[in-house]
């Protein structure tokens, strides 16, 4: 006599087996949603702005007339402003990181500075752009020029950094600071010559996919200030800059009234995303490359 | 060292300076107290440095709430909370939030009608159904997804999105809610599946075994067991995204235009918190006008919704972790 009716087990798995299957295949279409949305993306930009895209388009300034503007002056601005945003927010958030990682006792502060930068990382992008506008542009008169947007964007970008050091630093074992300690080295000289050096490629990956995230916001810049048409080309931080995705906003919204501008704003994003994608491998690259396992 | 190496060059050469043991001790200990000292001011250096991003947040909340409270002087705070008719501009402005916040609230809820379910699936599908060479190959193109800066969805949103959907739906407005709110979707599944994703893939393999062994399938394992178990982080990542959703200021400021009507109407045009904060700083807002003010009303609401989201998600992942 059988105990397991054999029939009815096969009658009852097929509709699970199957329901399984449908399963997979639903979540295997899900996962190709995303893709299939990039590659359209991607593709309509190409599409779009690849043709606008030669020599005269990447060094010809601002203009009204679609055959003659250039990006030259966003490429600049992109430029200076991160060379204000990669120091300030290096030495911010490298600092914030050993201070978390190598002094702070495990306690009330620390704890109270690391749950404020994950809030801070929480705030979004528009506020931030309130907060530059109401003290750097005005507050401390600065107006709407690089240095302004360049401490904002530093600002902003800050927890990336933060997050980024602390992992690199924890990763150095404690074995390396005891030997450190062990010749004699005081703790900031162990840290100096020790530590960061051994967390440096993680540190500099933080920066680097910080920095993308910098070139790539465009709302606290907007709010901050930048004309939609600026002319002459930004000089130094104290002059008035645009950048690549606020050119891409100004072309985009106004490719209502001028077709081409569609075009103009697709070939910006074009360069973007090549700047953008160079920036990433570059980082992976280093975590890579330099990343020592211990 | 350098002493002691100098002691011992002394007593083989027969030295040219002549330092004897005391000059040398003094020497070191001079040395020592250089050290000393930045070894006590290094740390507070860096206190001051982390110190700063604090003072970042004392920075928002400060210039926010005092001009928050410039503009409640104005407009009383009951009109503003429940006031359906935002007209800022032009004589006898009025100040509703309610037109920005139903904005807000349908974009966002737009989003996560897309995020949600494709976001939990990609990351269901890669947690329990791919193998580890798949895996390793879609996780690059979905973080590929999530770098894409939101300009460019705000591009696709107004060039590609809301042309194909008004040949769908006729009487859809150039500018329409509906749009912004698919792809800013699009844009936030990344993050959903990639949190989802953690939370699964931190549940034990023992316990799947288990439920394999009773005879489960995998998707009975997969939706009976891995996923309640991960649930707290599930949810947080959908708290995320809300958030995200909220503050999400490009792609609604193209897509969906500026108009502050009151309506639920996804066809039309309707305007988010980020969206008016936008509009009415590329005004350049004269300071002292109420509608200058009303800037940091609106953005001090904006603050305060994604506080909050942020706040529960952290409480949800941490309270109700499932510890194995």
């Amino acid at each position: 006599m059988k105990y397991v009716d054999s029939t009815q087990v096969h009658k009852k798995m097929g509709s699970r087996l199957f329901a399984n299957n449908l399963a997979k295949t639903l979540f295997f279409l899900a996962t190709l949603f995303g893709l299939v949305v990039l590659v359209i993306l991607i593709y309509r930009v190409l599409a779009d702005g690849l043709g606008w895209i030669n020599f005269d388009f990447l060094t010809n300034r601002l203009s009204t007339d679609p055959e003659r503007a250039g990006i030259w002056g966003a490429i600049l601005g992109t430029l200076w402003l991160m060379l204000v945003v990669a120091p300030v927010t290096m030495i911010l958030g490298v600092g914030t990181a050993i201070y978390l990682e190598e002094y702070a006792a495990k306690g009330r502060i620390s704890s109270f500075i690391k749950t404020n930068i994950s809030n801070l990382a929480g705030v979004p992008s528009v506020v931030f752009g309130i907060l530059g506008l109401t003290v750097f542009a005005r507050a401390l008169d600065l107006g709407s020029v690089v240095l302004a947007g360049g401490l904002t964007m530093a600002l902003l970008v800050l927890p990336v950094v933060v997050v980024a050091s602390q992992e690199a630093i924890r990763a150095v074992p404690q074995f390396l600071r005891e030997a450190s300690y062990g010749m004699g080295a005081t703790k900031w000289q162990t840290i100096k010559n020790v530590v960061l050096p051994a967390s440096l490629p993680g540190i500099l990956t933080g920066v680097i996919l910080a920095l993308s995230r910098a070139i790539g916001e465009t709302a606290p810049l907007v709010v901050i200030g930048i004309p939609a048409l600026l002319i002459p080309v930004p000089d130094g931080i104290f002059d008035k800059f645009t950048i690549l995705p606020v050119q891409i906003y100004y072309w985009t919204i106004d490719s209502a009234l001028v077709a081409e501008y569609a075009n103009l704003a697709a070939a910006t994003i074009v360069i973007l995303l090549i700047v953008l994608f160079a920036m990433n491998s570059i980082a992976i690259m280093i975590r890579n490359k330099f990343q020592k396992r211990f | 060292m350098k002493g002691v190496l100098h002691l011992a060059k002394s007593a083989v050469h027969g030295n040219n300076k002549k330092l004897n043991v005391r000059e040398i001790i003094q020497e070191k200990k001079k040395s020592r107290s250089v050290n000393n000292v930045t070894e006590k001011l290094i740390p507070k250096i860096l206190f001051g440095i982390a110190a700063i991003s604090v003072l970042t947040t004392i920075g928002i909340v400060l210039t926010l709430l005092t001009e928050t409270i410039a503009f409640f002087k104005d407009v009383p705070f009951i009109d503003f909370f429940t006031g359906t008719k935002l007209k800022p501009l032009g004589e006898n402005a009025v100040f509703g939030v309610v037109p920005l916040l139903t904005g807000t609230i349908i974009s966002s809820a737009i989003a996560m009608l897309v995020a949600i379910p494709i976001g939990l699936m990609t990351a269901i599908f890669l947690s329990e159904y791919a193998s580890e060479k798949l895996r390793r190959m879609l996780k690059p193109l979905l973080e590929i997804l999530a770098g894409i800066p939101t300009i460019v969805y705000g591009f696709f949103a107004f060039t590609f999105v809301t042309p194909i959907l008004r040949s769908i739906i006729p009487g859809l407005e150039p500018t329409n809610i509906l749009s912004p709110g698919i792809v800013m979707g699009i844009m936030i599944i990344p993050m959903v599946a990639s949190l989802s994703e953690d939370a699964m893939s931190s549940v034990p393999n023992a316990m799947r075994e288990g439920a394999l062994a009773l005879g489960a399938t995998k998707l009975e394992v997969t939706w009976k067991v891995v996923v309640p178990a991960a649930i707290s982080g599930i949810i947080a990542s959908f708290v995320l995204g809300i958030s995200r959703a909220i503050g999400e200021t490009m792609i609604v400021t193209i897509a969906s235009g500026s108009s502050k009507n009151f309506t639920f109407d996804v066809t039309q045009s309707m305007q988010t918190m980020t969206a008016y904060i936008v509009e009415v700083t590329g005004g350049e807002a004269a300071a002292g006008t109420t509608l200058y003010y009303s800037l940091y009303a609106v953005a001090m609401t904006l603050f305060v919704f994604t506080l909050i989201m942020n706040l529960i998600a952290q409480y949800i992942s941490r309270r109700f972790r499932e510890e194995y």
